[in-house]
């Protein structure tokens, strides 16, 4: 597995780009998106291109294909693909090599399929439009097809619609369709990242398979360091339409030699390391858009450490400074990574955490909450109520404690109910039974219902960056409005509280008349987290803040909501569906599962056994951006149920890959529901497997 | 570049950020030819409307007895009306009615033409309703959209009959016709793009604030949706023009002597055979070419505003 980039120089490369620029024409003027990118692609390996988003790595793509669209174009280079140059063909020979011999697959598998038509179809049609064959022998192929990219009933699945299957089966569907033709090249434009952890994992090991059975060439998009990591043997590193470092996988992330790239794996969590080696450090400022990117310098000095004069006066040229690794960088050769150094104003305050062992005082202590959602019916004997009502148990006795101005973290998959029992508890959604106190107040109604006292104590920090303002008002009015809402200043001292907040969360005051849409997505998260914190609640709801955002910026927002923890005193409930973020702010965490919780208990608990059989799975799916680390592979079977119609007993006992080490070879996972069991009196697991057993299981992640 | 220019860059780039933006807006209209076009069209009107005493020497009523039903010429630019009243002064009298005074039985008046306040109190009305509805969603949701449904089931200018035969024909009660008849499309016009603005995270901040509904409905949800409304207000503020005309000829518009475009052109109807079809001509141009001149704006405008975004 090493030094492929080598082995390779001399065998044929199935795609070579050779230094090619792409602008797109706009009302400014032709704007650069790409610029001087080289790379080869070689059958049976994947090339990983990474880089946080607007760096050009889907134009590359889409330059491949020539889906730039009416206003992009290949300025300068060429493309050649099995020799031929793609640049300037007619369009009808590209759409030849398009459907035979080049295949891609998107993010969202929904938009690759047509929904009025039913799977089988749209398999077999690509043969049948590109090979000729008949609709029989279409379909046996089709189906063939189907069980190798590991789908379960197969022929089932070629008679439904899209919409019938789960959305990693879609994608499955996807990737099969893409390479019946078996193509040359596959290129892959971040096709797991609208997928839940454990399917992605699933589908990343069945894209490794794929390649090596038909030896085709993958070009795999990302902008996650962790899947990059698990999946290419070479690594293309893109900043701002620009490659700035390239070699193999091992070398990328053993002696990255670009500035770039070693603050990237600065910047993520990671959870091989202990958890104090894993401190984030933000790179500071964000990437330049295309517009405003100079021409005669280095790219990223406005952002290095490390710049130097000689950075500003010539654009440097990729170079190879050890054996297949090339880097855009004037001075890597005099870089000493292991020296850097973190500048004082971008990390964390926080080294330990407050001393205050003694002090559990209990802040909002929940106990079998329920909240339910009635199903909608749209039959006739609904609509006069004569149709038994069913409810989706989104949340389904959940009992949890937040401490004073400690973090619980929240982590599940999609649907797993952790935004319903943050939205349950701040009031936005009707609690359906059980207990909900906060401050010895009870909060069992919603925030129509509340007073304005204990509404002020609640705040809440939302995920996406781009709705979380209102585009109409200025950032300064904005977090003006709960100072004035809760009375919190007089009236004219309500200007100089926004400017401090802003400062407090490391905007400049300035930003008072900005409107949303000229702050970045980060800065947007700035200002959500200044306006949950106008009102000096006691507890902050973080609903996935950093999810949407690039990961040089994700840091910086962890670290900033950990040190406001800091200076306001507060407890944060932190949802997520990252164990790895989870881990790096929180102090306990809860894993939630079909609107249940599976574990609960101290940060390091969880990542340590014993485990949960469902902890177990999740840490094993996580993708760790350090090839250098193990994880035991766990591949959980299926997909998440649905919450109209959970499993009954224990709600994980579809998917368990522990299964038969529950009393009665795991009959009793189906009829019981699981009781509590207690490792610790602050950790407790939701398994009828007894303890002991469970605490046999080896660790999942171990590092090298 | 030393971080101290950066940040000053910044701060004069957020200055004029803030006071570019109505220039900003004009250089939108002015990059569509099809709005400047309506703009322009649209200007002329409003201009010779509010200048409408100093464009002419006559009033709308004064009868030159000795030129009745007169081609154009140097005293009457566009001609004189069977009753030797000048063309031109009616015309732009006319206007005024439309598009800047709105006048009451008793001779005042106020700011404002009829088409412009009809088509405001429909906005008033159909937004909230529309706010409400699309917010509060569920049975409210079901009964008011229904009822407005029904409404929207008559058709237009049967509606403004039945109304301003009810009511009695008066710019006033004209306004009142037109709130009622233009409240159904604006009501759901609103409520759909309420439904998908309530689905936002600011308005989900606001929640947790406790606000109260009517500042959510009027402070978050509808400063967000005032792009496709003001647009559909312009077309619709032509469609009322155009019904004011249809009313007028009808013999429900304004009572004469008033300068009524409508009425003009069922008075001058009768004259085209007879050589005379000035009285009937320029009033049908000038409905036309205001309410032409209204969609092209409408539609430059947004064409261009959504190929900014």
């Amino acid at each position: 597995m090493h030094n492929q980039f080598d082995a390779n120089e001399n065998s044929e490369a199935i795609l070579k780009l050779n230094d090619i620029y792409i602008s797109y024409e706009t009302r400014k003027g032709d704007v650069s998106a790409v610029r001087g990118v080289s790379m080869d692609i070689h059958r049976g390996k994947t090339v990983g291109l990474v880089g946080e988003s607007g760096c050009g790595k889907s134009t590359i793509a889409f330059g491949i294909v020539d889906f730039l669209g009416v206003n992009g174009k290949i300025v300068q280079g060429g493309i050649a693909f099995q020799k031929k140059n793609l640049v300037g063909l007619p369009s009808e020979q590209l759409r030849q090599i398009r459907g035979n011999q080049i295949a891609m697959v998107y993010q969202d598998p929904m938009q690759a399929l047509n929904p009025s038509l039913r799977v089988g179809n749209q398999l077999a049609e690509a043969l049948i439009f590109h090979q000729e064959l008949t609709k029989k022998d279409a379909w046996d192929q089709s189906i063939e097809m189907l069980k190798r990219v590991y789908m379960p009933d197969p022929d089932n699945v070629m008679n439904r619609y899209p919409h019938q299957i789960s959305g990693g089966q879609q994608q499955r569907i996807v990737i099969a369709m893409a390479l019946l033709n078996n193509p040359a090249l596959l290129i892959m434009d971040e096709p797991t990242t609208a997928l839940d952890v454990t399917v992605e994992a699933v589908v990343l090991d069945l894209i490794d398979d794929l390649k090596k059975d038909f030896d085709t060439g993958i070009l795999y998009i990302t902008h996650n360091l962790g899947v990059v990591a698990r999946i290419s043997d070479s690594i293309c590193v893109m900043y701002a339409g620009e490659l700035v470092e390239q070699g193999t996988a091992e070398a990328i992330f053993d002696h990255p030699l670009h500035p770039y790239t070693q603050g990237l794996i600065r910047c993520v969590p990671k959870l091989g390391s202990s958890k104090e080696r894993s401190m984030l450090y933000p790179i500071p400022g964000q990437v330049p858009p295309p517009a405003e990117r100079p021409a005669n310098e280095c790219i990223y000095a406005p952002r290095c450490d490390y710049a130097a004069g000689e950075c500003r006066s010539q654009r440097p040229a990729l170079r190879e400074l050890k054996a297949g690794q090339r880097v855009r960088c004037l001075r890597a050769e005099r870089i000493d990574r292991q020296a850097w150094r973190p500048p004082i104003n971008t990390i964390s305050r926080r080294h330990s955490s407050p001393s205050a062992e003694n002090e559990f005082d209990c802040v909002l202590n929940v106990k079998d909450l329920r909240s339910y959602y009635r199903q909608e019916s749209n039959s006739v004997l609904g609509l006069i109520g004569l149709e038994k009502i069913r409810y989706i148990k989104a949340v389904d006795e959940i009992t949890l404690e937040a401490t004073k101005r400690k973090t619980l973290g929240i982590v599940g998959e999609s649907g797993c109910g952790k935004t319903t029992l943050a939205k349950a508890i701040i009031g936005l959604e009707e609690i359906s039974g059980g207990k909900a106190e906060f401050l010895s107040v009870d909060i069992d109604m919603r925030l129509g219902d509340r007073s304005l006292s204990l509404i002020k104590e609640m705040q809440m920090v939302f995920q996406n960056p781009d709705s979380t303002l209102n585009p109409s008002y200025s950032i300064g009015k904005q977090i003006a409005r709960p100072l004035k809402r809760f009375k919190v200043v007089p009236g004219d001292q309500v200007r100089d509280r926004v400017v401090e907040l802003l400062k407090a969360v490391r905007l400049d005051g300035y930003y008072y008349d900005r409107l949303p849409r000229q702050l970045s997505g980060g800065e947007k998260q700035r200002v959500g987290i200044a306006r949950a914190i106008a009102s000096r609640p006691n507890l902050i709801i973080c609903d996935e803040p950093v999810s949407a955002l690039d990961v040089s910026v994700q840091a910086s927002i962890l670290n900033l909501l950990m040190d406001l923890q800091d200076e306001l005193d507060t407890t944060i409930i932190f949802i997520a569906h990252d164990l790895s973020v989870i881990r790096y702010l929180s102090d306990s965490i809860a894993v939630m599962y079909l609107g249940k919780i599976m574990e609960l208990g101290p940060c390091e608990t969880i990542y340590a056994s014993p485990y949960h059989p469902y902890t177990e799975a999740l840490l094993s799916a996580v993708p760790i951006p350090d090839p250098g680390v193990k994880q035991r592979r766990i591949r959980l079977v299926g997909d998440i149920p649905s919450a109209s119609n959970p499993p009954t007993g224990c709600p994980f006992h579809t998917r368990c890959h522990r299964r038969h080490f529950a009393p009665d070879k795991g009959k009793i996972c189906e009829k019981e529901p699981p009781p509590w069991q207690h490792v610790l009196a602050t950790h407790r697991i939701f398994c009828h497997i007894p303890l002991d057993v469970l605490a046999e299981v080896e660790s999942v992640v171990t590092a090298a | 570049m030393s971080e101290v220019t950066i940040k000053n860059n910044q701060k004069t780039n957020a200055r004029s950020g803030v006071s570019r933006r109505p220039l900003d807006n004009i250089l939108i209209i002015l990059r569509s030819k099809t709005a400047t076009v309506g703009l322009l069209i649209v200007l002329f009107w409003v201009f010779v409307a509010v200048f409408a005493p100093f464009l002419t020497p006559y009033t709308s009523t004064y009868q030159d007895w000795e030129n009745p039903n007169q081609g154009p010429s140097a005293d009457h630019p566009l001609g004189t009306d069977e009753l030797g009243r000048d063309l031109w002064a009616r015309l732009i009298y006319g206007a005024r009615v439309v598009l800047v005074i709105l006048p009451f039985a008793d001779g005042s008046w106020i700011p404002g033409g009829t088409a412009i306040w009809g088509v405001f109190a429909a906005l008033v009305v159909g937004a909230t309703l529309g706010l409400i509805a699309g917010y509060r969603g569920g049975w409210l949701d079901e009964v008011v959209m229904r009822l407005l449904d029904a409404m929207m089931s008559v058709p237009v200018i049967l509606l403004y009959l039945i109304i301003v035969a009810a009511i009695g024909p008066s710019a006033f009660n004209i306004v009142i016709a037109m709130a009622i008849v233009g409240t159904p499309g604006i009501a759901r016009l609103v409520r759909g793009l309420t439904l998908d603005i309530r689905t936002r995270d600011y308005i989900r901040a606001a929640e947790t604030r406790g606000e109260r509904t009517w500042h959510i409905l009027f402070c978050e949800i509808l400063p967000n949706a005032r792009g496709p409304i003001i647009i559909d207000a312009m077309l619709r503020v032509g469609y009322a023009i155009f019904a004011m005309g249809t009313l007028g000829f009808l013999g429900l518009g304004l009572p004469p002597p008033s300068p009524d475009w409508g009425s003009m052109v069922a008075k001058g109807r009768e004259f085209i055979m007879a050589g005379s079809p000035w009285a009937a001509l320029w009033p049908s141009i000038a409905i036309g070419s205001l309410v032409v001149g209204l969609n092209l704006f409408a539609d430059g405008l947004r064409e261009e505003s959504l190929r900014y975004q």
